[in-house]
């Protein structure tokens, strides 16, 4: 890959970019071992289990991710509640900066509809398009209930002090079907939407460089360019081209990532098949 | 004094029968060892009791050991060795003239030897072919108690005639025979004195007294001839499934769950059957006795979930998500996560298929970099 020309500009500061790393790779640990478990009947997961050290490696490895994923999960809280209370950004908690859902989301959700089927133009996106959010609150989503689950069936003789022993069938149940509904969503709808559409093929580097070309922020983004350039905002953010080596880095380790998610897809379908 | 006499008698007898050996063994030389045998004590003509004089004839009639050994000739004639064709007394004992009491460590039919012996027959893959048997002899040797036996010389563990008898053995299908399901457990029992006991008590062996079909016995989990040891993680997964053969929806439903899960992927130490519901002593949790009565649960599964309590056992280990009846929060939650993952998941897989087919037709399609519209 040649060295990227042109002018720049940050989308996502180095730490949040650490977060995604942190939570793509424990996510993708948590899907790869607790898939043995849902899937233990079928003899590919056995052998998956096998080759990692046999169940109790696997439960290891499992436990390991999340408590990976919940402290990543909790350095965003951190991040999030500082931001807010002692930087007074109140633009996290509304406004185009904000992951907060408004009314724009729903006008560009129907719009984009309208635009698959030829009814109306593409909507003018700003920074965070409604399946961003979608991404975003679905990692919520399922800490809530994978995260209390798991935790509740880790530690279930404690938390049967808190909830009725009924619950635990529930907690394995929901943590499951949440799991393939995780999976799932990444495996296929944020790979997709995010990396492989046709317009973003065969990846969006940003989340590895940080960083967005002029012309890919004007046709992603075209709303924040536009506030962007008459608020002057633009110049802020303005950054040096990614370097080659950061390019080819976030290319192969995402590369490998949506490889790693399509292999398991494969598995959960077949496995699915046979159940 | 009456047996005084008789000793007597039979030591003149002897000296007279000594003479007389030597004499055939003159001849006979081959049949020598018999002086060694269990046998040496008897003249040859003691068996050989059609020859009269010498020269004798060349043919004889066959020596018939019933005439000694009339109790268990009688036996087994009774037994399913019985049948034409069948082992005659030497195919087990030897010829005899190198017959050897059962307690010398030569004999075939000294413990240590025996398997070998009836796997002259029963490890003949032919034979038991031709006779419709099970090929048990390497089964046996592989096994827990052949093991034992032949390798560490551990005399009293169960040799072929342990469970099966000797001259007496019956088919068993016949109510008599030691390996007749109804007498099993008094079979292994024999040796397995507490299992027994265990066993009789609870509501297999209730069952079984009471003449069900259905009970188990001893070798419906731990089989006949393959015995292995109980703490194998191989023996454990295969027989989880064993008890699920007749316990179907138990072992559907156990199989919902996590403890199943785990042990599917090769791991031992999980909840399995006999781990709640006790083995030899399994007793319906309707027994106060029971280690799933609801008296007993927190102990049952503290054994594995330290400080589980009266709100911990409220877990179900076979709960079952499609009845309704009996789980219906669980039932709905799985109604609620189904209708959520097919809806979120078929409606985003849609919303993705239209937006590949828009990107592919139509402005805002090419390559990445290429100028907006």
């Amino acid at each position: 890959m040649e060295d990227a020309k042109g002018r720049y500009y940050v989308r996502f500061s180095l730490p949040q970019r650490y977060l995604h790393w942190a939570l793509a790779g424990t996510f993708l640990g948590l899907a790869f071992t607790g898939l043995t478990l849902r899937f233990s009947a079928a003899p590919w997961m056995q052998a998956l289990a096998r080759a990692v050290g046999g169940f109790a490696a696997v439960l290891f490895f499992h436990k390991f991710f999340a408590i990976g994923l919940t402290v990543t999960f909790l350095i965003h809280l951190a991040d999030i509640a500082n931001r807010v209370v002692n930087k007074r950004e109140w633009s996290l908690l509304w406004g185009p900066n904000s992951m907060v859902p408004r009314w724009k989301d729903i006008q560009d959700f129907f719009g984009n509809l309208k635009w698959f089927l030829h009814l109306g133009p593409k909507p003018r996106f700003d920074r965070y398009a409604y399946w961003d959010k979608l991404d975003y609150w679905g990692v919520f989503w399922g800490m809530a209930i994978i995260g209390f689950s798991g935790y509740a069936m880790w530690f279930g003789s404690f938390f049967a002090h808190l909830i009725p022993g009924s619950w635990l069938n529930i907690a394995l149940l929901i943590h499951g079907e949440e799991a393939i509904l995780a999976t799932g969503w990444i495996f296929v709808i944020h790979f997709f939407n995010t990396h492989l559409r046709p317009d973003n093929f065969p990846m969006d580097l940003t989340i590895f460089t940080g960083r967005l070309s002029e012309e890919e922020l004007k046709r992603m983004h075209p709303e924040e360019y536009e506030r962007l350039a008459g608020s002057g905002g633009l110049t802020a953010i303005e950054s040096e081209a990614p370097p080659r080596w950061l390019n080819n880095f976030g290319g192969v380790i995402g590369t490998t990532a949506i490889l790693a998610g399509v292999i398991m897809l494969l598995l959960m379908a077949v496995a699915f098949v046979r159940e | 004094m009456k047996s005084c006499v008789a000793a007597l008698l039979m030591l003149v007898a002897s000296a007279g029968v000594r003479a007389a050996a030597i004499d055939c063994i003159s001849c006979h030389a081959e049949k020598a060892t018999v002086k060694d045998s269990i046998h040496g004590s008897l003249s040859c003509t003691s068996c050989h009791s059609t020859i009269q004089s010498f020269p004798h004839p060349e043919k004889q009639t066959p020596v018939n050991c019933a005439s000694c050994h009339s109790d268990s000739a009688a036996t087994l004639g009774q037994s399913v060795h019985a049948a034409s064709g069948g082992p005659t007394c030497t195919s087990c004992h030897g010829d005899g003239h190198s017959i050897l009491p059962s307690k010398n460590p030569q004999s075939t039919t000294f413990a240590a030897n025996l398997p070998r012996t009836c796997g002259a027959c029963h490890g003949n893959a032919q034979m038991a072919k031709r006779l419709g048997l099970q090929e048990v002899y390497s089964l046996y040797m592989d096994s827990i108690h052949g093991f034992a036996l032949t390798q560490d010389g551990l005399l009293v563990a169960a040799n072929c005639s342990s469970c099966h008898g000797t001259h007496g053995i019956l088919s068993n299908k016949d109510p008599k025979s030691k390996t007749n399901r109804a007498n099993i457990p008094a079979t292994c029992g024999t040796c397995h004195s507490g299992p027994l006991k265990a066993f009789s008590s609870s509501i297999h062996g209730q069952l079984l007294q009471a003449g069900s079909d259905d009970a188990p016995v001893c070798t419906n989990c731990h089989t006949a001839h393959e015995i292995t040891k109980v703490g194998s993680a191989e023996w454990q997964i295969k027989t989880t499934a064993t008890c699920g053969g007749c316990h179907k929806d138990q072992f559907a439903t156990y199989h919902d769950t996590f403890h199943a899960q785990v042990s599917a992927l090769g791991y031992q130490q999980t909840a399995r059957c006999w781990d709640c519901h006790g083995f030899h002593d399994i007793l319906p949790a309707s027994d106060p006795k029971s280690m799933i009565a609801p008296d007993h649960l927190i102990s049952t599964c503290g054994k594995c979930h330290a400080g589980a309590n009266a709100s911990f056992v409220k877990y179900d280990p076979h709960a079952n998500s499609h009845d309704q009846a009996h789980y219906p929060a669980l039932h709905y939650s799985a109604v609620f996560m189904n209708l959520l993952l097919a809806s979120v998941l078929g409606f985003f897989a849609l919303h993705t298929i239209l937006w590949f087919l828009r990107s592919r037709s139509g402005p805002g399609a090419g390559p990445r970099g290429s100028q907006p519209k």
